[in-house]
């Protein structure tokens, strides 16, 4: 629920990386943290466990330029990834923007990626959100360990699209992160969309600002 | 449950002013030190009285997370909602209530005055300030048709911004 403060001429958004636990949500804040300068960012609050697991949630505030004379400030948010923290999780979903989910690249994680993911939609559908009409985005993160499954296969299972019903959009649309792949094609005659994605390597920050700004970027469209 | 809506809303200068206004009302009357509006979302949207020695984001964050932990609670033991909730501190202590199921108001308070006061003055103050947000959300466009507006026309700043 962006909110927009002509008093101080700012623009508020709230973005949440959803995932798996131990998926690097966390590490993406936090080399958001280490890299943005302290002038632009806020303090960043970690409710976590004494192991530091996430209980509660992360929270960072940052400016990320100024557009049409309004500061665009992000406030992104992890949620706890483990499974039996759902309430907790369910509540860093409100009034949410946009919405990045982290997924373990590790093929031993296969399994939690896609519990993470049903999760996810199911607890945007409880506050009434369609995850298919919100900026939304996929970020494979752990691309640098050994035994990462291959991207066509995080794909098949994380992010096979969803019907694209809308006719005026029904056309080959490039993605633009990768050259000479489809965000919009027509599978089998019917037409899907795919949400973009990202790969990353969060610990050495690797792909971590390329995904922050994507989804902002997103996000600031939607209200052009 | 779409209780809330994945939509944007907006504040103007006007709506800012008489909410100051409300909020330093309810500080006079009730000599508390400072009060602050944070909406569900976890955003500040204004805050009065003493200046503040905390970081006010990151305080909102928590303000936010903390009432919506508590409106679960209340669900569990079978309440609609804790309207308000009262932290007691040793100098210290903070009374938050609920604005019109939008905005949180949290009034931070020493032992000048004394929680009854405090509780009081915020009912009234919780009043007018419901008046004003529902004007405000009565203007703001139906969920999922609006978002439009503000940016309009700037996708290429955006562009230029984050990137083509």
């Amino acid at each position: 629920m962006s909110m927009i403060n002509y008093a101080s001429r700012e623009i508020n958004c709230k973005l949440v990386y959803y995932g798996p636990g131990l998926g690097g949500k966390t590490t993406n804040l936090e080399h958001v943290y280490q890299k943005v300068s302290p002038d632009t960012r806020g303090k960043m609050v970690s409710l976590a466990t004494e192991t530091e697991r996430t209980l509660f949630f992360d929270f960072l505030p940052v400016d990320l330029g100024t557009i049409r004379g309004f500061k665009t400030r992000f406030h992104l948010y992890t949620v706890p990834g483990q499974v039996y923290y759902n309430a907790s999780r369910k509540l860093i979903l409100k009034g949410v923007d946009g919405v990045v989910f982290v997924a373990d690249s590790q093929i031993e994680r296969m399994e939690a990626n896609i519990e993470s993911m049903q999760n996810l939609y199911d607890n945007m559908a409880q506050y009434g959100y369609d995850l298919t009409k919100i900026p939304f985005l996929i970020q494979y993160n752990k691309r640098d360990l050994p035994n990462a499954a291959p991207i066509k296969d995080l794909q098949a299972s994380l992010n096979p699209g969803w019907p694209m019903d809308d006719p005026a959009k029904q056309k080959d649309t490039p993605d633009p992160y990768h050259p000479g792949e489809l965000l919009i094609q027509q599978v089998d005659g019917q037409w899907i969309e795919r949400a973009p994605y990202f790969e990353s390597v969060a610990v050495t920050g690797e792909g971590v600002f390329d995904t922050l700004k994507a989804v902002a970027k997103l996000v600031l469209k939607t209200l052009s | 449950m779409a209780e809330i809506s994945a939509s944007s809303w907006s504040l103007d200068e006007n709506d800012y002013k008489r909410i100051l206004e409300h909020m330093n009302a309810l500080l006079q009357e009730s000599s508390a030190r400072c009060a602050l509006l944070v909406d569900r979302a976890g955003q500040l949207l204004a805050n009065a009285g003493e200046q503040l020695s905390f970081d006010p984001t990151a305080f909102a964050s928590l303000t936010a997370a903390d009432f919506s932990a508590n409106d679960q609670l209340a669900k569990m033991i079978g309440e609609p909602e804790f309207a308000s909730l009262f932290h007691q501190g040793e100098k210290e202590s903070m009374y938050l209530a609920d604005v019109a199921r939008r905005v949180i108001l949290v009034v931070l308070f020493d032992q000048r005055t004394t929680v009854g006061m405090v509780r009081l003055k915020v009912k009234q103050t919780v009043g007018d300030l419901s008046k004003v947000f529902d004007e405000m959300f009565k203007r703001a466009p139906a969920p999922g048709t609006d978002r439009r507006g503000v940016l309009e026309g700037a996708e290429d700043e955006i562009d230029k911004l984050f990137g083509a």
